[in-house]
């Protein structure tokens, strides 16, 4: 009856329990690290009194949410009321499946891989996850009952649909110069030096440029950084947070889709968005920072990997609360013009780009074209400013007097 | 009994109940999340046939963006009470159950007929679905179908759906004779809308 348990299966669900608990603490962490931070910019001193440094802060919040009284508005749908919250905090834990956090480790004759699944469509599993997590936001929206939740959750689903095909266009790249969908393969790919790019080879001047950078790591920010900006600009829309935080907008929806909830279902939604912002941090490190890749000693070998992984991941953490505690929001008109007009365009031409260049054997002419054509259209881009919709958007000034 | 007769089972009480469940549902809301339901379980059922990138396709396509938008709708209309069961077309249900009958027909005649229709009509030298998942994997299968084998097709499919946007657009985006103050664009600030508005005047 139960002979489906095997070796395979326990592994798995040891790491999945690892992995599980390393995220709520580490939520813990992020939540206390925002507060510190934040309160830092902003001349203030923060959670001090719990724990050393108010490190037992958000323990003491968590307690407290769990022991509120659960209130739902007698208008609101009961079960999809129910259901919201842990809607959107399931995909949040799903998209971590996929980050390789360390190299294989030998464990009494087992070959583990520091990584919960390896699915040779590794990047796609995260964007199929990832555009579930649209569900927690609409559906909390709705089923609240509520003026302003339903507004915040039809803004939310118009921003999160827009901004993941900007997510998803960004990867393409990276996928295209990895050549697969294992997120395994792609930080693998990152793991020599930048000597081995022959791209500019046989072009005067930009092959010597070139070979000057050959001691560093052949991660894909330096060859895709346009790609990562825009994987970062989408990516911190998706998670909700500022300046892209429309669907909660405190000063005009208060708190939008979660305005009805309180206690413990408030507590999944804030689980689900910090832990969706450790996911796209360490999707980040893992696309364009050569995940876990970086220096290995002796001593501990199997720990650098990990250690190297938590920093870049913190990093990127810690850039979230940064933006948060730098940038105003958005307008929604200029956040809708920002995804579709910019970051979409963008990623298709860069796609193009990478393409082109990633076709096995071409020749140097068509490496030259392709490359001052990308230089020519960021110049023109620089240049002329925004081209728009000249007598549809904006009328001419003949129509507009023809009506007076 | 092995894992793949758990998973299994799994999908198809998932796949058979969310899917009558939105057949019986009163609330277009609820109806609308019993459809993401069987949508999920369908992707489970490719995940079994070794199809990771259909399992992931269908989640991506349907389950995330498709489905968001029916509920984008449904919201935004404000059709979530229970709708009255008044039939605008006479003799839908009889055309219905017909129809329903026919798609039936044609679902046992592939099920009976199995992988040999599929696989042998389709890709040449096939052995199966699942062996053919394997060998090339799934990626590489579906990429030398649809970018070799059938590219003109597809290529005439994505022409059609831009014709198909490109209708939406013209018939949704009416050019206004009066200033539109509700799509401003960025750069379009105040002031320069004020000016245009003082020509008016």
């Amino acid at each position: 009856m139960f002979d489906f348990i095997t070796a395979d299966v326990v592994i798995a669900l040891v790491k999945v329990i690892l992995v599980f608990a390393v995220m709520l603490v580490l939520t813990m962490l992020v939540i206390w690290m925002e507060r510190r931070a934040l309160a830092q910019m902003q001349s203030r001193v923060g959670p001090n009194r719990w724990g050393p440094f108010g490190l037992l802060q958000t323990l003491a919040d968590g307690i407290k949410l769990f022991f509120k009284e659960d209130f739902r508005p007698r208008t609101a749908d009961k079960w999809v009321y129910a259901i919201a919250p842990v809607a959107a905090m399931v995909p949040s834990f799903l998209a971590i499946a996929v980050i390789p956090f360390g190299r294989d480790v030998r464990i009494a004759g087992h070959e583990i891989g520091l990584i919960i699944s390896d699915l040779n469509i590794g990047i796609l599993y995260f964007l199929a996850v990832g555009s579930l997590g649209v569900y927690g936001v609409v559906l909390a929206g709705w089923a609240s009952g509520s003026k302003y939740p339903l507004l915040g959750g039809i803004r939310s689903t118009a921003q999160l649909i827009s901004y993941e095909i900007a997510l998803g266009l960004s990867i393409v790249p990276i996928v295209l110069a990895a050549g697969s969908l294992s997120t395994v393969d792609i930080v693998a790919a990152q793991s020599s030096s930048l000597g081995d790019v022959t791209f500019f080879d046989d072009i005067p001047v930009l092959e010597q440029i070139s070979h000057a950078f050959t001691f560093m790591p052949k991660w894909y920010i330096f060859s895709q950084w346009p790609a990562f900006l825009i994987f970062l600009v989408a990516g911190i829309a998706e998670t909700n947070r500022a300046p892209f935080d429309l669907p909660e907008a405190e000063t005009e929806l208060i708190a939008g889709f979660h305005t009805e909830y309180s206690g413990i279902r408030f507590a999944m939604f804030f689980l689900g968005e910090y832990i969706h912002i450790v996911a796209i941090s360490a999707m980040a490190v893992t696309l364009f920072f050569g995940g876990w890749d970086g220096p290995i000693f002796d001593f501990l070998p199997w720990a650098w990997p990990l250690l190297w992984f938590a920093l870049k991941t913190a990093f990127f953490v810690y850039l979230f609360v940064w933006l948060r505690a730098t940038l105003p929001r958005l307008r929604y008109d200029r956040l809708m013009w920002l995804g579709w007009k910019r970051l979409i365009p963008a990623a298709l031409g860069w796609i193009m780009f990478t393409a082109v260049v990633n076709t096995d054997g071409i020749s140097r002419g068509v490496r030259l074209a392709t490359f001052g054509a990308l230089f020519a259209v960021v110049l023109l881009w620089v240049w002329r400013g925004d081209p728009r919709l000249k007598g549809i958007v904006a009328p001419k000034k003949g129509a507009v007097r023809g009506a007076a | 009994m092995n894992l793949e007769h758990v998973v299994f089972g799994v999908m198809f009480v998932g796949a058979l109940g969310t899917s009558l469940a939105m057949l019986f549902a009163r609330n277009a809301v609820h109806a609308a999340l019993f459809l993401v339901g069987s949508q999920i379980s369908l992707a489970i059922a490719f995940l079994l046939q070794g199809a990771f990138f259909i399992a992931a396709v269908q989640i991506i396509v349907y389950a995330g963006a498709i489905m968001v938008l029916f509920l984008f709708v449904i919201m935004l209309l404000g059709v979530d009470r229970r709708e009255a069961l008044i039939e605008p077309l006479a003799g839908q249900r009889g055309l219905a159950v017909f129809m329903g009958g026919i798609l039936a027909l044609e679902i046992l005649y592939i099920a009976w007929r199995g992988v040999d229709l599929v696989a042998g009509g389709v890709v040449q030298g096939a052995r199966s679905l699942q062996a053919l998942n394997e060998d090339p994997g799934n990626v590489e299968s579906i990429a030398h179908v649809l970018f070799d084998r059938f590219l003109l097709p597809f290529e005439a499919t994505s022409v059609l759906l831009v014709v198909a946007i490109v209708g939406v657009m013209v018939l949704a985006r009416r050019i206004s004779v009066l200033p539109d103050r509700t799509v401003a664009e960025p750069g379009h600030d105040d002031e320069e809308t004020a000016q245009k508005e003082g020509l008016t005047a």
